[in-house]
């Protein structure tokens, strides 16, 4: 081994920073899926018969389909016999002040460097946190009232806000659309609803920490998010998981709706267990997000940083069905030791003059493999319709892997659809430059590699920015932004 | 003795290019390194730089009295060595205030010395890019992304005067400036040149030495130095090339 092939494999051979266990006592049923599990979910949760209803409905639909084989990966067989369904924290339900909070789930969140209240404090962030399945906190819930806005975990929203659940639960994501969804819609446990009224701009931003904790528990979050007309929200979502060694399934669902004239914001920052140096353990990480922009003049903009999971498997996507309505997607994802990342977007134009932006930043190091895989799709009616891909990838040493799977299906003669790409690695002559400037190797690399995703990680909010670029220097180990 | 290298091997590919370089730099001293081409002057400075291409083989370079070949590339910087490079390369996305301010701080550490906050590196980086007439501009853009030749140049020399390195090389840093920026490169570092500091030069041209001033001028040939003399030496290899030099030592 070269010098340089050492000192690429220390600062890449870093194990996983955020393994450990908090030791909640956690309420947990039987492993193993029919029906009766997912009435008892439902039992559980208190819901209604119509939900209760739709999850079988779900179920029913999951038992004729068949795991998807298409991506660029490698996965084991998933027994889904052998997986607990739902577990939820065994303390109290509700808590007025931090006093009350379990002082264990406290001190993981500060093990995290995501201290709530300080968060609350100086950040203005209310933060619905979201500890294996149940909501165990919402904060700043009186001030967003005040204007009409809704944030809440999906239990409460299905209790308190019945119809507005009806009638936009599965009406982006329907529980047939695909083999996870339905799985999704079948057990969900909890997740995150958040309405925001007609004109109204959220003050806030809304953040969700979701964290897996119970071990062998398989994760299934439930997000919605609506924006009425003329309303804006930025919402974040992030997440860490504790170290174990057998592999964790989590297959969420986020399903947006943008109605005229709003626009929503999305930012996720995603560092799951990615397993060990060899590449044992580590999550699964299966989700749909998908977005409509329903009216006129909407808007909806995907940011997601990627560095954890064994496997992730997503592609946050955007039906543009208004005219004039813009679609974004921001990615920076990161792959190290024997992860695999199969990421991309869709952009389904069917509006007239709709727009599409698509900046995809790969980087892989060590044995991983990491590939963007995209759809950009004009429909008939979407005169006018323009759409911009640029897909880089970055590759740290010599065997690692990057690909990229642009598809473009064009049924409008007059659509503008560019795509760029390119693919670089981190030069020895760039590290003997920073290394000459007395900054260290692994520094250097942090260094490099925040500045090629410079232009993902300028679109978070600014404190999830900070988190992401020592999310990326975490995961190369040491290096900086 | 600030640097003393002995009897310097080194080997690049498998092929020797230094072969027994003895030289010796004080404090306070500036040094012009000449030579024709392909005789070893970048690599010299590369090998002391810490360059891992170059394999040394034999001999022993005491940097104030420290074995440098010992020592990391980033510490040798630590310790206030400063390259100044031929091709500086490009780090896209990099801020060069970002990109400094790390620099910086890292070898305020190597020294034991705090980090410098916000403001007071704001205020080195204004002070010393007045030195090379350096647009702020320049700061606030990609480490050398986008920069000229001649921008690039001054940024190097920037970087110098940011670090206030002991021993600065400047490798032919005079290579592709036209005369304006050559005068601002050169009258940079003749500001910056201190009794317990040292410069060494290293240049095709007399012209760069009409504004850095060496106290003695080398002449390196295969991968050896041949001759050594005053500022005044530069002026008749100007005129009459290496040949006579080379004529000799051959002899």
């Amino acid at each position: 081994m070269s010098e340089a092939d050492k000192i690429l494999d220390e600062v890449t051979g870093q194990e996983y920073k955020y393994g450990f266990v908090t030791d909640i006592d956690t309420d947990t049923i039987p492993k193993g899926l029919n029906e009766d599990i997912i009435r008892l979910i439902s039992a559980k949760k208190n819901e209604p018969e119509w939900m209760t209803d739709l999850r079988l409905k779900a179920y029913r639909h999951w038992l004729t389909m068949t795991m998807p084989k298409w991506a660029h990966l490698d996965i084991p067989e998933i027994d889904y016999q052998d997986i607990i369904y739902y577990a939820a924290p065994r303390t109290k339900p509700k808590y007025e002040s931090m006093d009350e909070v379990d002082p264990e789930l406290v001190a993981t969140f500060d093990k995290l460097g995501i201290p709530l209240e300080e968060q609350m404090a100086l950040a203005g962030v209310a933060v619905d946190a979201v500890m294996d399945s149940v909501s165990v906190k919402t904060t700043y819930k009186d001030t967003l009232a005040e204007l009409g806005i809704i944030f809440c975990s999906m239990s409460e929203a299905i209790a308190e806000y019945p119809d507005l659940v009806r009638k936009y639960l599965g009406s982006v994501v329907p529980y047939a659309d695909n083999f996870f969804s339905a799985l999704n819609m079948a057990v969900f446990s909890d997740g995150s609803f958040c309405y925001i009224p007609k004109g109204v701009r959220c003050p806030m931003e809304l953040s969700t920490y979701f964290r897996i904790n119970a071990a062998g528990t398989g994760q299934f979050e439930r997000t919605l998010i609506v924006a009425d007309e003329g309303a804006y929200v930025s919402y974040l979502e992030g997440c860490t998981a504790p170290q174990r060694d057998e592999n964790q399934l989590h297959a969420a669902v986020v399903e947006i709706v943008v109605l005229k004239d709003a626009e929503v914001k999305y930012s996720t920052v995603q560092n799951w267990y990615p397993g060990d140096k060899e590449g044992k353990g580590g999550v699964y990480n299966f989700v749909t997000k998908r977005g409509l922009c329903r009216g006129e003049n909407s808007r909806l903009s995907w940011t997601q940083v990627e560095t954890g999971s064994a496997i992730t498997w997503k592609y946050p996507s955007t039906i543009l069905a208004g005219d004039n309505s813009v679609g974004e997607f921001y990615s920076v994802a990161l792959t190290n030791n024997y992860q695999q990342a199969d990421t991309g977007t869709k952009m389904i134009h069917l509006g007239r003059n709709t727009r599409s932006r698509i900046v995809s930043k790969g980087i892989s190091a060590g044995r991983s493999q990491n590939s963007y895989r995209g759809l950009v799709k004009v429909g008939r009616k979407a005169a006018g319709a323009r759409n911009y891909s640029q897909c880089d990838s970055l590759l740290i040493g010599d065997k690692c892997g990057a690909h990229t799977f642009p598809y473009i299906e064009s049924e409008n003669p007059g659509a503008i659809i560019e795509h760029e790409a390119t693919t670089s690695k981190i030069s020895e002559d760039q590290l003997l430059y920073c290394n000459q400037r007395c900054i260290s190797t692994e520094d250097a690399v942090g260094l490099i590699v925040n500045g090629y995703a410079k232009e993902v990680l300028n679109k978070l909010p600014m404190e999830f920015a900070i988190e992401a670029q020592k999310l990326l220097s975490i995961s190369l180990e040491g290096s900086v932004g | 003795m600030l640097l003393e290298v002995k009897n310097l091997h080194c080997m690049v590919d498998g092929k020797p290019i230094l072969k027994g370089l003895d030289f010796k730099v004080g404090r306070g001293e500036v040094h012009a390194i000449m030579g024709p081409n392909g005789s070893g002057k970048s690599t010299f400075a590369s090998v002391l730089a810490g360059n891992p291409k170059y394999e040394v083989t034999e001999g022993e370079v005491l940097y104030d009295g420290v074995n440098l070949l010992d020592m990391s590339i980033e510490d040798r910087a630590r310790a206030g060595l400063f390259l100044g490079f031929q091709y500086p390369v490009e780090i896209p996305g990099v801020s060069m205030a970002n990109f400094m301010r790390m620099a910086v701080n890292a070898r305020r550490e190597y020294l034991g010395e705090e980090p410098l906050s916000a403001a007071d590196f704001l205020r080195l980086m204004r002070d010393k890019g007045a030195v090379v007439e350096l647009d702020t501009k320049l700061t606030n853009r990609a480490v050398n992304e986008g920069f000229s030749g001649g921008e690039k140049k001054k940024n190097e020399i920037f970087q110098m005067a940011m670090l206030d390195p002991t021993l600065a090389i400047l490798d032919e840093t005079d290579s592709g400036l036209d005369i304006d920026a050559l005068r601002i490169v050169a009258n940079g570092v003749t500001k910056l040149k201190r009794p317990d500091n040292a410069t060494i030069v290293i240049t095709h041209y007399q012209r760069l030495l009409d504004y850095i001033v060496p106290d003695f001028v080398h002449v390196l040939y295969q991968g050896r130095i041949i001759h050594t003399g005053g500022k005044e030496l530069a002026l008749v290899l100007e005129e009459e090339g290496y040949d006579r030099i080379i004529n000799e030592y051959n002899k």
